[in-house]
């Protein structure tokens, strides 16, 4: 189907963008090839390996699969707005325990684990294994992960 | 081991390699003073700001103090980035926070570039320990000349020269001096004692750790250059074979894209370098790209390959693996032994097609200027190889190619290839503007460089002492070579080099044999490469041996390494390939290899009395030269679902460089592992792979991978080996055979299937 270019306006870490775009350009490629902010990651284009999670109104929500004409004036926050003061405990953490090797999927993995935290404060092992599971890290750094997510709830870092 | 037209030259520091540059811009005539020429004592930490001390390819110094070293292998996750300069670091004496980590571009003149088949820092550290430890001794000497004192009574401390007499020069100030001098022999440099090293075996985080975390990291896949347009290609799902017609009418119709136009396909086998081809749609973005890429439509041409049918496939090889093949190594008469056996202990083993999947897929910016030049941005594992084949494909001379090497988004052996970046420079040719190639999580998928498929079967033989006295080990799989030349009919001797030639086991009649399996589709080698499949099947066998002896698994492992002994494969084996090393200088030393074993035993409370539903195994392996022992904690409920509570591993790398990172890639090799055993499979039909995304080639989430992982070292002061792949072939049958425990079900094919 071919969507005619379409103005949208979008408040992107809490500032507002305008952009132009066919309606259904998934926010991911939006942020990336538009807007320059390549921290989201394009992993496998139909919302299965987290690596392009972002936080559409505080909840963590897949860019790759996220049509620009669905968002209107809701707060997206990717990776680069997360930590407004300097580092975010959650960024604390992932440095704390040396999370990452390649490094690739980190930025979804942090966005999702965000997430967790700001509605479960203290999560089980299960809270984690459940909210984290959307998140494929090939690398395979889960251990270090859960780790992370359980100092940043302890608030050790 | 594995072909690779790049230069494999071993790299050597020789003096003709100490290329001095010395101080630029120094005329004689502007003597610039040196900032450090007052009297506060910080003041001599620096020199001139135009001031470079670049004795070597890898270091140099500036006037103000930093020190910049060149990080010549490609980062995919390992954290070679980190762990060769602090190598450098840690010999030259370099304060690491005034360190800055350079990426070379693909040159020859770095040595070799090819991260690949674990052995960066096995070739490079005594190499870089020597390049830091002259950079130290020239400091050294320029502090002791400046203060016409002797240079026994200087020493380097944390990026400065102290004087005995307590008075110091930083090594900024230094860097001019250091470059009129001459540069040492290597015979008059004393490396560091090990007790005395800094960073070499502590921990030390990864250099772009902060990077990573703020998304600022760059990939390939997030290069931005000007006037870049984005490039997707439409494949054959038969890689390799052509199309009859193609119309583009309704992709061109749609708004920013720029050209949608046919790429030749490459016959099979068609190599590494060779562009895949296909429909090629070029756009103003990414997702017009995508879109106008479904909307174009092809009518496939059929090739070579089209019949390929992997189930099939694999049911050929496992049958022919039941009758004798080219035996490769063989010792006594197994035969005979076997007749004479009381108990024989024989299982097939089956190996799917296996995919890479790094979590970024292949991609490249590559710019094509006016002048017949063409400037690279890619993820890639062989720089030199790339610039090469790039070269190759326009037509250009390697000087005319910069191949500039990004962080990769993991890589696995996939970013071995060139093929995609060469892709990538001929549709930047062709459109005259700049590209970014993506290749999309399907086109990863269904065209990749493939796992070989693998059939095996392993016959053991007992006799009435319960001494095991005959092993027999056949493998069919294709070979590596294949996807180049129509010549390679099935394993190579080097390919069987990895898990079967090399078997370490003390018996009296030995065969091993290999079948041919012809390749049909683009095989590559993938992390642990044929050590995937030998690994499993012999580890898995060993410990049906145990149960067959009524042994324990670990003392019936101890009882077949035998004595402590040397190996000597090349008396056994015609053109024995010790990872392209020599044996002498890295042997197969069993006494080094019942150390892991016996280590792995103490550390993981071995034989501990577990509940019903869970399970201990072990496995032990050692390829690319290091030593690895495996016990598997399992945890398999009635649903079959399968935990992997706890894995312990024993390791002898010789000395641990970053240890960190080592621990990182056995916890990471471990979920690899853990993907490779519970859920990936490739399945081709007609020629075409069937799995296309996450969805259906499954890897390991969080909730399959291990728990928890622990490390632990033989502390040794041997050379130091790789640990990329090592952790991966011990892990499979250390799983299975823990799964045997705790369910009494024999695994002998991957996936698990419970």
């Amino acid at each position: 189907m071919i969507l005619p270019m379409e103005k949208f306006t979008l408040n992107i870490n809490d500032q507002k963008v305008s952009i132009e775009c066919a309606p259904d350009t998934p926010l991911l490629w939006a942020l990336r090839d538009q807007l320059g902010l390549t921290g989201t990651k394009y992993g496998c284009g139909i919302a299965i390996c987290g690596s392009c999670t972002v936080h559409m109104d505080g909840t963590a929500v897949r860019s790759c699969s996220l049509p620009i004409s669905a968002i209107n004036d809701k707060a997206i926050t990717t990776i680069e707005g997360v930590g407004k003061d300097g580092l975010h405990p959650v960024q604390k953490a992932w440095i704390a325990e040396n999370v990452p090797q390649c490094g690739f999927c980190q930025s979804g993995q942090i966005m999702s684990a965000i997430a967790l935290l700001e509605q479960n404060g203290n999560p089980s092992d299960a809270d984690i294994e459940q909210a984290m599971s959307g998140n494929i890290c090939r690398c395979g750094t889960y251990i270090r992960i859960r780790s992370a997510i359980k100092n940043a709830a302890t608030n050790k870092v | 081991m594995k072909p690779n037209p790049s230069n494999n030259k071993l790299f050597k520091v020789s003096r003709r390699d100490f290329v001095k540059i010395g101080a630029l811009g120094s005329t004689g005539l502007i003597l610039g003073i040196p900032l450090g020429c007052k009297q506060d004592k910080n003041a001599f930490l620096t020199g001139r700001e135009d001031a470079v001390f670049a004795p070597n390819v890898y270091i140099t110094i500036l006037g103000t103090g930093e020190v910049q070293l060149i990080a010549h292998r490609s980062e995919m996750g390992t954290g070679i980035r980190t762990s060769l300069p602090l190598v450098m670091a840690d010999e030259m004496e370099a304060d690491w926070t005034k360190v800055k980590i350079i990426q070379a571009i693909g040159d020859v003149k770095y040595g070799d570039q090819n991260t690949d088949g674990s052995y960066s820092v096995r070739m490079f550290y005594q190499p870089l320990r020597v390049a830091g430890a002259t950079v130290k001794l020239m400091l050294m000497q320029a502090a002791a000349q400046e203060w016409q004192v002797d240079i026994s009574e200087c020493k380097a401390v944390n990026h400065e020269i102290v004087h005995n007499s307590g008075k110091s020069l930083g090594y900024g100030y230094l860097a001019e001096k250091a470059g009129a001098l001459p540069i040492p022999s290597e015979n008059e440099i004393t490396l560091k004692d090990s007790r005395d090293f800094k960073f070499i075996s502590k921990e030390t985080v990864i250099y772009d750790l902060e990077d990573i975390v703020t998304g600022k990291a760059v990939y390939g896949l997030d290069v931005q250059i000007p006037d870049l347009k984005v490039a997707v290609i439409k494949r054959n799902p038969e890689a390799g074979a052509g199309m009859k017609s193609f119309n583009s009418d309704m992709a061109t119709a749609i708004e920013g894209v720029s050209k949608v136009y046919k790429m030749e396909p490459t016959a099979f086998p068609m190599g590494y370098n060779a562009p895949l081809g296909g429909i090629v749609v070029v756009a103003n973005n990414t997702w017009t790209a995508i879109k106008a890429r479904n909307a174009v439509e092809v009518v496939w041409d059929k090739g070579i390959n089209a019949s390929y049918d992997s189930n099939a496939f694999m049911q050929q090889m496992q049958r022919s693996v039941q009758k004798e093949g080219q035996i490769k190594r063989q010792l006594g008469s197994a035969t005979k032994a076997l007749k004479e056996a009381t108990k024989v202990i024989e299982s097939d083993f089956l190996v799917p097609h296996l995919a890479h999947s790094p979590m970024e897929t292949p991609c490249a910016v590559a710019r094509h200027n006016a002048d017949g030049t063409c400037e690279i941005w890619a993820p890639v594992q062989s720089p030199q190889w790339v610039r090469q084949a790039v070269a190759a494909a326009l037509g250009i001379e390697e000087s005319q190619v910069t191949i500039n090497v990004t962080l990769l988004g993991s890589a696995f052996g996939r970013k071995s290839k060139p093929d995609f970046v060469v892709e990538a420079a001929l549709i930047s040719k062709e459109m005259n503007t700049p590209i970014k190639l993506l290749w999309t999580r399907e086109d990863d998928i269904q065209h990749d460089f493939y796992h070989s498929n693998c059939a095996q079967h392993i016959k053991v033989g007992i006799d009435k002492n319960n001494k095991v006295t005959s092993w027999v080990h056949r493998t069919a799989f294709p070979s590596i070579s294949g996807t180049a030349s129509a010549e390679a009919k099935g394993p190579s001797s080097d390919e069987l080099c990895m898990g079967v030639l090399d078997m370490p086991f003390e018996i009296e009649n030995v065969s091993c044999e290999s079948l041919d399996a012809i390749a049909q589709i683009r095989i590559g080698w993938l992390r642990s490469v044929h050590n995937i499949n030998h690994g499993f099947a012999i580890g898995s066998i060993v410990d049906q041996v145990a149960q067959a002896r009524e042994m324990d698994p670990i003392d019936n492992m101890l009882d077949l390494l035998g004595s402590d002994r040397k190996i000597d494969f090349t008396a056994l084996v015609e053109g024995f390939n010790n990872y392209n090393v020599k044996l002498e200088d890295y042997p197969c030393d069993t006494h080094r290899f019942k150390q892991v074993v016996q280590l792995v035993k103490e550390k993981s409370e071995w034989g501990k009395s577990l509940p019903k539903g869970k399970g201990m195994g072990f496995a032990a392996h050692r390829s690319f030269l290091t030593y690895v022992a495996c016990v598997v904690e399992v945890e398999v409920d009635d649903n079959n679902n399968i935990k992997i509570p706890m894995v312990h591993f024993a390791i002898d790398c010789g000395v641990p460089v970053n240890p960190d990172r080592i621990r990182a890639q056995f916890e990471g090799g471990a979920a690899f592992g853990a993907s490779l055993a519970l859920k990936s499979e490739i399945n081709v039909k007609n020629g075409a792979v069937t799995e296309d995304n996450f969805n259906n080639y499954l890897v390991a989430r969080m909730t399959d991978a291990p728990i928890n992982t622990a490390v632990h070292f033989v502390e040794n002061e041997e050379k130091p080996t790789g640990v990329g792949e090592p952790p991966v072939p011990p892990f499979i049958p250390a799983l299975c055979n823990a799964i045997f425990m705790a369910t009494g079900k024999r695994i002998t094919r991957l996936p698990i299937r419970l």
